[in-house]
């Protein structure tokens, strides 16, 4: 099943062209990650996917509805987007920022109900952050905010989970603690998640699927064996590195070569 | 299932409390001034008034007549501003995430007071619904100079919330110094400077029912809407792209929810000139002390800044009795030092 087609999708900013005929078909279920250096196109894609910006050409279909004709409300209850970070400026509790998920289904004036809150403790006791529901989420550190924020989306009951570099700026236990929950919901509950992804080792090893943009194109698109080898990697980044498989998963993991001498040799 | 029905019952209380407050307050503001009428008389003549009971007349008519004509009027105006520009306020921190953000933050200030200095210039005596010209054009001049902010603001199909904020205070700065200008040339212009500055300075002008009843809709309406937009607001607080990710039409509900505010200070500006520090105190108030979600916010505002005008018009009036104090002085006087007792004891508000 066909869970999202991007079809002959252009985008372009005020300054110039950013995507350049995109086609992707993404099924229900799949785990894909976009990748490419910075200013190659995949946050543009990603929010592209999220309905918040509007293609300039082509069409994106999500479960064969056509994205521009859905009203937000209607895409807030089938994506939801978790982005590099949320900056709140109110003393909102951990409780209260993962109700924020339940907004698409709520009715004016409506209290949220039961089935509302269940959702809300099932969200944090998915991703375990439970204990910290009456905490307030601007006391929290960078890493448990970002289980917060997948909490609240997770709260929106997405078939679809957009991922903007999620983990960026979260240390490594972190990067991979939060891979490792979205990857469990992934293959437990078939959550199609699609993520934008700045380390291509992490990539490697929790995406299935990899889209490689180069220039607002896709460069490559397949399992990581077939993305992550070392002459698409010195096309697309120009970077020198040597791909080696990873000690226990087997996918390719890259090490990078350093250009000069600067760096000592052994 | 116990949480939530607590939670329910402890929003409820305090918007319960709050309102006995705000009527408490009433027949306390209502008591006092030139001549002092005790409150069970007050509440005597209410109820005959209501034709729900019919008590003797143990008080001389013209204590009636001082009741109904002119403090009532008077009270319920003080009433209705504070309660229009807390909300506007608690709207315009909401929309903006901005924690300066005021009811006048983008221009209404400026331009209420340039419509007013000009309508008092005018020779023309006008009265539209009660409202003499001076009202009425500050009515206009806060609205027109919103709209303007807005367009001027707009790139694209989108209005960005930074260049809002740049318009608004620039737009403002000009009115200002036009009006600067005006003052500066007063003796010319035959324009009062003693009007001026009471408008400035905020003084609840209400002296006919007529006013009420043009004004109280607007705002009773105003603080209706604001409540419809408690979760659109909510969700605001992730920003206006965090927004849009949670189903908001960011762009539409932004125009709405500016235009409400800008409604509820207009109504305001029109029966009291400029007061200041209740749109941006009594928000913060409330958020310290009952959380930052909307839902109880825009209500709990409301009834918290009724009160505190009330309380503040009451001071203004009998505290150097005959002279007037201007009602903006005291709520700064009093909202100032109550505000960081607040900030300093609680913590609870704003993370940078």
């Amino acid at each position: 099943m066909i869970s999202l087609q991007i079809s002959q999708v252009y985008f372009s900013y005020l300054d110039g062209l950013v995507l350049h005929d995109i086609n992707l078909s993404i099924r229900a279920g799949e785990m894909v990650g976009l990748l490419g250096p910075n200013g190659s196109g995949k946050t543009t894609l990603i929010k592209l996917v999220s309905g918040i910006l509007k293609p300039s050409q082509g069409e994106i279909r999500l479960d064969g509805s056509s994205l521009s004709r859905l009203s937000r409300k209607s895409v807030a209850r089938s994506l939801a987007i978790v982005p590099q970070q949320f900056h709140i400026p109110f003393a909102f509790t951990v409780g209260e920022v993962v109700m924020l998920g339940r907004i698409p289904f709520l009715k004016a004036f409506a209290e949220e109900s039961k089935v509302d809150s269940q959702f809300v403790a099932n969200a944090l006791e998915l991703v375990g952050i439970s204990d910290l529901k009456k905490r307030r989420f601007d006391e929290l550190s960078g890493g448990e905010r970002q289980k917060v924020i997948l909490a609240m989306a997770l709260a929106q009951q997405p078939r679809l989970l957009l991922l903007d570099e999620p983990i960026v700026h979260l240390d490594i236990a972190h990067q991979v603690e939060i891979l490792e929950l979205v990857k469990g919901f992934n293959v437990e509950q078939g959550l199609t998640v699609i993520g934008a992804m700045h380390d291509l080792n992490l990539a490697s090893l929790y995406f299935d699927r990899l889209v490689l943009l180069k220039e607002g194109r896709v460069w490559a698109d397949g399992v990581p064996a077939q993305v992550l080898t070392e002459d698409i990697i010195r096309d697309v980044f120009s970077a020198s590195v040597r791909v080696q498989p990873h000690p226990t998963a087997g996918v390719p993991h890259i090490v990078v070569m350093p250009k000069g001498s600067i760096v000592k040799q052994q | 299932m116990l949480v939530k029905w607590r939670r329910g019952n402890r929003l409820i209380l305090i918007l319960l409390l709050l309102g006995i407050g705000l009527v408490l307050f009433l027949f306390l503001a209502s008591a006092f001034g030139a001549v002092t009428i005790s409150l069970p008389n007050i509440l005597k003549m209410t109820l005959n008034k209501l034709a729900v009971f019919d008590f003797p007349a143990t008080w001389m008519s013209v204590d009636e007549t001082i009741i109904f004509q002119i403090r009532l009027p008077r009270v319920i105006g003080g009433v209705l501003v504070g309660a229009a520009l807390a909300t506007a306020g608690a709207l315009f921190q909401g929309l903006l995430r901005n924690p300066m953000a005021d009811p006048y933050i983008i221009g209404t200030s400026a331009g209420a007071a340039l419509g007013a200095t000009i309508a008092m210039m005018l020779p023309v005596n006008l009265a539209f619904l009660g409202f003499g010209l001076v009202p009425v054009a500050a009515f206009c001049g806060a609205l027109a100079t919103v709209i303007l902010v807005y367009n001027l603001a707009r790139v694209g199909n989108k209005t960005p919330i930074v260049s809002m904020l740049l318009a608004g205070f620039v737009v403002s700065s000009l009115l200002a110094a036009i009006m600067a200008l005006l003052i500066s040339m007063s003796d010319r212009l035959g324009l009062s400077l003693h009007s001026v500055y009471s408008f400035l300075m905020g003084h609840i002008s209400v002296t006919s029912w007529g006013q009420i009843a043009v004004i109280a809709p607007l705002v009773i309406g105003g603080i209706i809407g604001a409540r419809f937009f408690a979760f659109h607001l909510n969700a605001f607080s992730l920003g206006e792209e965090g927004a849009a990710y949670l189903g908001i039409e960011v762009e539409r509900d932004k125009i709405l929810i500016l235009a409400l505010g800008s409604m509820l200070t207009a109504a305001a500006v029109s029966i009291s000139g400029l007061v200041g520090f209740v749109g941006l105190v009594v928000p913060h108030a409330v958020r310290l002390s009952l959380g930052p979600d909307h839902r109880i916010l825009l209500p709990a505002s409301a009834l918290a800044g009724g009160i505190f005008v009330v309380m503040a018009d009451l001071l203004a009036r009998t505290l150097m009795a005959p002279v007037e104090i201007p009602v903006g002085v005291i709520t700064a006087i009093i909202g100032a030092p109550f505000f960081l007792y607040l900030l300093r004891r609680t913590r609870r508000e704003y993370a940078f």
